[in-house]
């Protein structure tokens, strides 16, 4: 039935304009980050889901009543050259861009995954020259760096957290054990997992309002993910004041007087030479960490999570059923 | 036995210690007297060695002098650049970087330090 690829057509417009805005604009997702971080997965689905489904539909109506029967239509054309007088110019265009706009975003998922691969595989070989492991965390290397800098590698078994020993000088014990459980959460939730799909997605789509909004948000939402874990380790100060040096630090004065400032300042110059409104987007990610840490609210209530959900859900079946359900053309 | 990876740092190490450039034998004994540790008291065969090298080499970490018998080694940049190099690829947020590494803070603006330093300042 036409309502079909109508309603799909519909679905794939609202998941690609004004619900990621709406969600991005929220202020509830920073009290319970992991249902927001559900919720964006199946926004981001359901999306492309239901931007192809309705192009599917919309080809295939001519072929049969329903989705196996309507494929099993295409298979005999496109094999078994059967006569496609029933399918219009239209139809076979709708048809194309489903199957092009499926491999454009399977492709691109793949292609992102060589290419971190790669960064992470060079990275990882440079720092091995130059770190050295430290004495007293295990799976930590540390770097001879002024910068206050902290980060993890993800790699399955080789997964590392690095500090500089800048950062070390600055922090207190309890403060690193902070950043530490930070950046170990990040690998032991996989959140390289997240960031890989969604900078697929971004790239495969980035004219789209929801691919840029939902890698922002992921991005941030992660961010409050391993600092909750933190906070079970440290207690809330401890965090913020990891927090406040890391982020103060690396940007004022106060450590260009390291053992070698030029080439601090060499960093932070490029640094703030290559500043555009990405860095702007994770700099107000570091305000909101820090405001839901110093005024902690309440997370949702058990009936709200359960709407948001709902909601993921309903999100991900809808378009799925519309697809599977037989005789939904007919 | 040492592996390969402990064997390049240990190279590297030598060569980033010295300006000048040194054949495959003389790193073989400044090995072989393992200043650092990892390859302590292993003699080992100048091939060993030699395939080390021509792995820093593709990896761009090394450059060979071709002029002299045998070829002389030497590091291309200094530990310093390599670590300011890595930095930067670390502190330098690019969209398409994002997902390569996972940072304790991303980069903060100038503005956004500012508000940070506020919301620090009033609790």
């Amino acid at each position: 039935m036409f309502w079909v690829s109508h309603f799909l057509a519909a679905l794939a417009v609202i998941l690609a304009w004004p619900a990621p805005i709406a969600l991005s604009r929220a202020q509830w997702p920073s009290r319970s980050p992991f249902t927001a971080m559900i919720l964006w997965q199946a926004i981001a689905l359901a999306g492309g889901l239901s931007m192809i489904g309705a192009m599917l539909v919309w080809g295939l109506e001519p072929l049969g009543d329903n989705l196996l029967e309507a494929l099993h239509g295409l298979w005999d054309i496109l094999v078994n050259n059967r006569p496609a007088d029933t399918l219009g110019l239209v139809h076979v265009f709708a048809l194309s861009a489903a199957s092009l706009l499926t491999a454009h975003l399977v492709f691109t998922l793949l292609i992102t995954y060589a290419r971190i691969k790669g960064q992470r595989r060079r990275h990882r070989n440079l720092l091995n020259l130059l770190s050295s492991p430290s004495r007293t965390n295990p799976s930590t290397l540390v770097i001879k760096h002024p910068a206050p800098v902290a980060y993890c590698l993800p790699g399955g078994a080789r997964s590392v957290t690095v500090l500089s020993d800048g950062l070390m000088g600055l922090l207190s014990e309890d403060e690193l054990r902070a950043v530490l459980v930070h950046e170990r959460a990040h690998l032991s939730q996989r959140h390289h997992l997240l960031l890989w799909a969604f900078a697929a997605w971004r790239s495969a789509l980035p004219w789209l309002p929801t691919s840029r909004l939902a890698q922002r948000s992921v991005n941030e939402l992660i961010e409050m993910l391993a600092d909750d874990e933190a906070v079970k380790e440290v207690d809330q100060e401890t965090l913020v004041g990891a927090i406040a040096i890391v982020a103060t630090g690396s940007h004022g004065p106060s450590v260009s007087h390291g053992h070698s400032g030029e080439t601090q300042d060499h960093v932070l110059a490029d640094a703030a030479a290559t500043q555009d409104p990405e860095q702007d987007d994770a700099s107000l990610s570091t305000v909101h960490r820090l405001r839901r840490l110093l005024e902690p609210q309440a997370p949702l209530t058990p009936a709200q999570t359960f709407a948001a959900l709902a909601t993921s859900a309903l999100l991900l079946t809808v378009p799925t059923a519309l697809l599977i359900a037989p005789g939904f053309l007919g | 036995m040492a592996t390969l990876g402990e064997l390049e740092r240990t190279v590297m190490d030598l060569l980033w210690g010295t300006q000048e450039a040194m054949t495959a034998n003389t790193l073989r004994d400044a090995l072989a007297l393992a200043p650092e540790g990892t390859a302590e008291g292993k003699e080992l065969a100048v091939t060993t060695v030699l395939t080390v090298l021509s792995r820093l080499e593709k990896k761009g970490l090394v450059e060979r002098e071709r002029d002299t018998r045998p070829h002389r080694y030497r590091a291309v940049t200094s530990r310093e650049d390599h670590t300011a190099e890595l930095m930067h690829e670390v502190l330098v947020t690019a969209p398409d970087r994002e997902a390569v590494l996972a940072r304790f803070i991303g980069s903060v603006s100038e503005s956004e330090a500012r508000t940070l330093r506020r919301l620090l300042g009033s609790n």
